[in-house]
């Protein structure tokens, strides 16, 4: 059976480049960094191409934020290989946490039929891994979290997750909404052909109004939480040093490598 | 900013797109790649493999062939990022466009739909043989014979310096056809494994050794008729119009490295302390730096400016050869000052630059050595 998927996708300052903050709203600078597609995201379109691969079906790139930086983001991903794109855009979102932006993503996602909704488990930049729990909530749907492997079969969806523990396999019906885990897959590189394909395929712009948006639950002021104060982060290095004076060193040096879990 | 960044401004959004696919592409595996191809001095068939995937093996060439039907400029953008990361990989990609050149511009449609549309997808890849032993610089004395017999061509005779000639799908083939001089020679399609064509040996190189370099031997190399590309004593028209685009792909490699070197230097000089201070911090130094990027910088301006030209559909045979000249002259300085920076670091192989001086130096020869460069210059600007 075809399947619909949809993957909601963020633009995010390159992982390498050095951000900064608005003093003023305390928002990160969009305009002072190189952005790059959230890498977590590219691996959750890569398995949303592999499940399209493996059943054939659509794909559909969701996205909020700027024009511009959001159009890149979605291109990207059409250029990867995905079908079309839909693109949320309104100012009053400016400043949305995590909640609000969940929240703006569910309305747009109800008024496509997907059998699955794809995120990155998390944002390189925010890393709050509140988004597609907060979506699957809005939408009352199940939500598998941190996974991979992800596989589908009538009407259900089977997708894999490490733990401290142990390695579950989650299954449940579909429609469903999943959060692809970091290093779940490899994403391809966007072919010559299909960067050229991209800007051809259909984008679909949609307002806050469009997609039914409460204008009281998202922007700066519909925001659940606020950033109080913020600085740059110390890069002091922690240094123990491990003595040998009672000639323990090695059960010493043992114990905190077990503690930072490194064995 | 670096400059190479603001010419981010000028490419179109696809060109952008391509260009940043390219960068991680070499930053996230070919770079790295290089180095140990380079140690086995082995040819990387499934780097090509990897390039004819994503598109990159018929980037200017005929769509109805399935090929790309982007600029010239686009391309050789791409060729230039390519040889940032690995320049022997951006050289092989070179030579194959080469011989889709002369097939495109020259071969009747037949030929076309046999190997043209294999060769811009990259199924099929491509060599260059013109060079023989006695026939270098001075090309149009080859003397490797393609006689007439019973609807096909007996081919025979030596080749020397073939880029990937043993690897290659099909070879690119200029061979005489009739009596002396250049009206004498005709081209051809020849498919790898034919009988009586061999690869003979390998050349062990100075650089560039993960670019198999190879002696092949013809003798009584059937070739069918219809694998001739134009008519007969065309061929060294076909091999020079190949040439004049091939010149700006040598260029654009230059310019790759060169900027490869320079990106190198700046991060060993922003990191080197001597005398109390960064190296970077001295004038002497500063100096140095500020001539290898005003020449990378020119170089770079010099060979888009060509492909212009070419992409607009006008004369550019002397812009190529300008192209070619500058550029390669420019990659070799600019490796050499890379090494002067790096000091001892420089001459030895735990620092990327000695690799980039030794490669650099055969820039200067390929496709026409910087001697023949001036003389082609020096021709057209001298009243007849
Ligand atoms: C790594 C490598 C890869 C190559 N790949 C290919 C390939 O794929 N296909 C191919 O066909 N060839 C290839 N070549 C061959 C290359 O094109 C020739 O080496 C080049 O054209 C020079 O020819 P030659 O080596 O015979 O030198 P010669 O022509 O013998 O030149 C010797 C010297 O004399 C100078 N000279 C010659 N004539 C003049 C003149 N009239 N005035 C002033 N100076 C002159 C030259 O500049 C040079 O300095 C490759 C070469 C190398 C090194």
């Amino acid at each position: 059976m075809p399947l619909s998927i949809a993957v909601c996708v963020k633009r995010v300052p390159d992982t390498a480049a050095e951000k900064k903050l608005d003093d003023g709203d305390k928002t990160l600078d969009r305009d002072s960094v190189e952005s790059i597609l959230n890498p977590v995201d590219e691996m959750a379109v890569e398995e949303a191409l592999k499940l399209k691969e493996a059943n054939e079906g659509e794909v559909t790139i969701v996205c909020a934020g700027p024009e511009g930086a959001a159009q890149q983001a979605i291109r990207k991903a059409l250029s990867m290989g995905a079908d079309k794109g839909v693109h949320l855009k309104d100012d009053s979102l400016h400043g949305s946490d995590a909640q609000g932006i969940a929240y703006a993503l569910a309305q747009v996602l109800k008024k496509g039929e997907y059998d699955l909704i794809l995120c990155g488990a998390e944002s390189t930049d925010a890393r709050t891994n509140l988004v597609p729990p907060a979506i699957a909530e809005h939408l009352n749907l199940p939500n598998l979290n941190f996974v991979k492997n992800v596989e589908t079969s009538d009407g259900k969806v089977t997708a894999h997750r490490e733990t401290d523990k142990g390695h579950d396999v989650l299954e449940s019906s579909t429609p469903a909404v999943l959060g692809v885990v970091w290093g779940a897959n490899e994403p391809r590189y966007p072919s010559f052909k299909g960067i050229m394909a991209a800007k051809q395929k259909p984008l679909e712009t949609l307002s806050a109004a469009d997609a039914e948006i409460d204008a009281s639950k998202v922007g700066l002021d519909g925001s659940k939480t606020e950033v109080l104060e913020f600085g740059a982060r110390s890069t002091e290095r922690q240094k123990n040093v491990v003595d040998n004076k009672e000639g323990d060193a090695h059960v010493k040096l043992a114990d905190f490598l077990q503690q930072q879990k490194f064995i | 900013m670096a400059s190479p960044e603001r010419l981010m401004h000028l490419l179109s959004e696809d060109e952008r797109a391509l260009r940043k696919m390219v960068r991680e592409l070499v930053d996230g595996e070919l770079r790295k790649l290089s180095t140990e191809y380079e140690e086995r001095a082995e040819d990387p068939k499934q780097s090509y493999q990897k390039l004819a995937e994503l598109g990159l093996a018929g980037i200017p060439f005929d769509p109805e062939y399935g090929g790309g039907g982007e600029r010239y400029l686009t391309y050789l953008m791409v060729i230039e990022e390519l040889a940032r990361g690995w320049l022997a990989l951006a050289i092989g990609l070179g030579v194959h466009t080469l011989a889709c050149d002369g097939l495109q511009r020259f071969g009747d449609s037949s030929l076309k739909e046999r190997y043209l549309a294999d060769m811009v997808s990259g199924r099929r890849f491509g060599a260059y043989a013109l060079s023989e032993p006695a026939s270098g610089s001075d090309a149009s004395s080859l003397s490797t014979k393609a006689t007439r017999s019973n609807g096909s061509y007996l081919v025979s005779g030596q080749k020397q310096f073939c880029t990937r000639g043993g690897e290659a799908d099909l070879l690119l083939l200029m061979a005489r056809t009739s009596g002396e001089g250049p009206r004498g020679i005709s081209a051809f399609i020849v498919e790898q494994g034919t009988e009586g064509f061999t690869p003979t040996k390998v050349e062990n190189k100075m650089g560039w050794r993960s670019s198999p370099t190879w002696e092949l031997v013809f003798e009584e190399c059937p070739v069918p008729e219809e694998n001739r590309i134009g008519n007969e004593g065309e061929g060294f028209k076909v091999a020079l119009s190949a040439l004049d685009a091939g010149r700006l792909g040598i260029a654009a490699c230059s310019i790759g490295l060169a900027q490869a070197a320079l990106e190198a230097s700046l991060r060993f000089a922003s990191e080197r302390e001597q005398f109390g201070s960064r190296i970077i911090d001295f004038q002497g130094i500063q100096f140095m730096l500020a001539d290898m990027a005003t020449q990378v910088e020119a170089g770079r301006a010099l060979y888009r400016h060509a492909a212009s030209l070419k992409d607009a559909g006008v004369d550019y045979s002397t812009e190529a050869s300008m192209a070619k000249l500058f550029c390669s002259d420019v990659a070799m300085k600019v490796t050499t000052d890379a090494v002067q920076i790096h000091g001892g670091y420089g001459y030895i192989e735990e620092y990327p630059v000695e690799r980039y001086m030794r490669e650099a130096k055969a820039l200067q020869i390929v496709e026409g050595t910087n001697q023949i460069q001036r003389m082609v210059i020096g021709r057209r600007l001298a009243p007849r």
